[in-house]
């Protein structure tokens, strides 16, 4: 070991590398590998057409989120194909000796949620799936990422891919957070910035008292969001907030495996000195509860602005206009005030208790507008139990809100919660794509405070209004 | 999954210069439920492509006879957004062999050369130009030639180079994928695995 300074991305990336290819990607180990059942199918179908076994099925984590209804989980699927890709998860990791979180099991939720509080995903690990917010796990210091299927055939077949390796850029935002002002705003705040291109090629460290400062919880919220903004993942240095959650986990090192880990832990931070590709530096004081206007996650606000005009943007303002006439929006309107059909909280971005325990804080002896819709989705039975211990459920259920089951949901629409064409959507979830929650939605990506606020209103509102 | 050899191309293009085309557009969730490889490129860019009730979209580029070929040509930040390889697949299937723009999302661009798509990034210039010759003439021609590493506009002669790794060129030239090469290391993986704590 050379006593260079090094990052925190370059010790957990160098200690996983089997092999150096000239001219050509590293071979890269991966620790733990999350399958579901939209992108696993075709590469056991590669495994078998090859005739190859999982080498390490230990490493293989399957569970049912994205394709799995959210009421009435105790019924047959109805839509066949969903059914069928469900069936071909239960198979094929029943074949290969996987273990499998399907609908039912206690542990099943969204894979991204239900890694972390299993005590399966740790820091200093590699960590993949062919889903691209897989980066959520890097809040633990470890480096995640989203893969293909053909990938995920690689990890099946050989516990490796073939990764070059990105390059390196920190992100450091300092200060402290305002009113109202949550980890979904600082990541939407961020990408605002750099645009949904800005870290395409680069891995990300979040650094800064506000991350420091950050819930486990919070910092998954970060971290998941780093591939709106192209980087392939977000880290997040361990430190004693991390160890404090993972420790007692059902599946984290326990006695002297755990003291262990711990002392490997603590080495997992950048050293001073050492160098990024890029750095970006913002401050806390200059952001405010955020939500999006456009039709990519880059195309956000403060909630108390109106929307930029298409000429005043860093990246995408030749789709401006298509943007805008999408949304039915236009340049220069205020955000606040614009109504609202659906909200939607949950997913992998903001499907965690402490998510759910904002929503509330808003909700509490209010009650949801007539004309809203909203779907209220757990990221996890976990969750689900924590809202109902806690007494999230009687507020919700005071307030006119009921509970469904956990999944991906509305998040990306694959099952039967879609908002209909042409209609609004507050949205807690990563993506406001053309169509994304439905053929011809219309979505708005905000924080859980906003999207109550929203739910309460009817309209979009600034949450500090109602705190 | 092992797949064509990539060597040269000379096709005609089709032209989508809409900026941040996210994977979401190229193929939505609802039509990401087969547990098989096959029949994605009826659905590729279904949003854009048909109206609600599956009657084409006119002024959809796929639904315009005019443009055909095996090269789709995109706006920057092509295949942005989620990690599904459902993506390149719908772009296969279709018929596209080769995809330019002057930006790919990462995971994209993996999946597409997984799938033996070659995503061929060239300047915003030259970009340009390409849309420009096809815009003047559906009808021109281009070459993409993978052992050159080059881009030519058959029309006028203009030409670009564009970088790709020489593992993977390997690999496209001869249609060898990454499973073959990783199978071919497994004692070493084997090896690596026994040192490696965690």
């Amino acid at each position: 070991m050379s006593n260079k300074p090094t990052t925190l991305f370059d010790k957990v990336w160098d200690a996983h590398v089997v092999r150096r290819i000239e001219d050509g990607p590293d071979v890269f180990f991966i620790d733990r590998h999350f399958i579901h059942e939209v992108t696993s199918p075709v590469a056991f179908l590669g495994l078998e057409s090859r005739g190859i076994k999982v080498m390490f099925p230990e490493h293989t984590f399957a569970t049912a989120d994205h394709n799995t209804p959210t009421v009435n989980q105790h019924l047959p699927v109805a839509d066949p194909l969903s059914a069928n890709q469900l069936k071909a998860l239960e198979q094929n990791s029943a074949k290969y000796g996987i273990s499998h979180w399907g609908l039912g099991n206690p542990k099943n939720g969204i894979v991204h949620v239900v890694g972390p509080e299993n005590g399966i995903t740790l820091p200093g690990m590699t960590i993949v799936c062919g889903d691209s917010h897989t980066s959520t796990h890097g809040a633990f210091g470890a480096i995640a990422f989203g893969i293909g299927t053909s990938e995920v055939e690689m990890v099946l077949s050989s516990q490796c891919i073939m990764q070059p390796k990105p390059l390196k850029m920190r992100i450091n935002v300092t200060g402290s957070l305002g009113k109202a002002v949550t980890p979904k705003d600082v990541t939407l705040y961020i990408i605002s910035q750099l645009t949904t291109a800005g870290a395409t090629g680069y891995f990300v460290e979040y650094a800064g008292e506000v991350f420091e400062k950050m819930s486990m919880e919070g910092r998954m919220t970060v971290c998941n969001m780093s591939i709106e903004m192209g980087a392939r993942g977000g880290m997040i240095a361990p430190d004693e907030t991390t160890f404090a959650y993972i420790n007692g986990r059902e599946l984290a090192p326990k006695g002297e495996a755990w003291d262990k880990a711990l002392a490997y832990w603590k080495t997992l931070k950048t050293d001073e000195g050492a160098t990024f590709d890029k750095e970006y530096n913002f401050n806390a004081a200059d952001i405010e509860p955020m939500i999006t206007y456009g039709t990519n996650p880059g195309m956000g606000m403060g909630i108390s602005k109106s929307i930029p005009k298409g000429a005043d943007l860093k990246g995408g303002a030749a789709t401006y206009d298509k943007s805008l006439n999408y949304m039915g929006f236009h340049e220069q309107d205020q955000m606040i005030g614009k109504k609202v059909d659906y909200v939607f909280i949950g997913s992998c971005t903001n499907g965690r208790i402490e998510d759910f325990r904002a929503f509330a804080s808003i909700v509490k002896g209010r009650k949801k507008a007539d004309h809203v819709t909203a779907w209220v989705v757990p990221g996890s039975h976990i969750v689900e139990s924590q809202i109902k211990e806690e007494g999230i459920l009687d507020i919700l259920t005071e307030a006119g809100f009921a509970l469904r089951q956990p999944g991906c949901s509305a998040c990306l629409a694959m099952n039967d919660d879609k908002v209909p064409a042409g209609k609004y959507a507050v949205s807690t979830s990563n993506r406001n794509f053309e169509g994304r929650q439905g053929p011809g939605s219309r979505t708005m990506l905000a924080s859980p405070l906003v999207a109550a606020a929203a739910a309460i209103t009817g309209y979009v509102t600034d949450p500090r209004d109602l705190m | 999954m092992a797949y064509d050899k990539f060597n040269e191309l000379t096709s005609t293009a089709v032209p989508l210069p809409i900026e941040n085309v996210d994977t979401d557009q190229i193929i939505p969730a609802r039509f990401l439920k087969a547990t098989k490889r096959e029949g994605f490129g009826d659905n590729l860019f279904r949003d854009w492509r048909y109206n609600a009730d599956n009657t084409p979209k006119q002024d959809f580029v796929l639904n315009n006879p005019v443009y055909t070929g095996k090269i789709l040509v995109g706006g920057t930040n092509f295949g942005s957004g989620s990690s599904r390889e459902h993506a390149a697949w719908a772009i296969y299937d279709y018929g596209f062999r080769c995809v330019v723009s002057s930006f790919f999302a990462d995971i994209f661009k993996n999946n597409a050369i997984n799938m033996g798509i070659l995503p061929v990034q060239v300047s915003p210039e030259f970009l340009a130009k390409i849309f420009s010759s096809i815009e003047a003439d559906p009808k021109n021609q281009f070459t993409v030639s993978l052992p050159d590493q080059t881009i030519t506009i058959l029309s006028t002669g203009e030409k670009e180079t564009f970088n790709i790794n020489g593992y993977k060129k390997h690999n496209l030239l001869n249609g060898f994928d990454d499973i073959d090469y990783l199978q071919a290391m497994k004692e070493d993986i084997a090896g690596f695995a026994k040192t490696h704590a965690i």
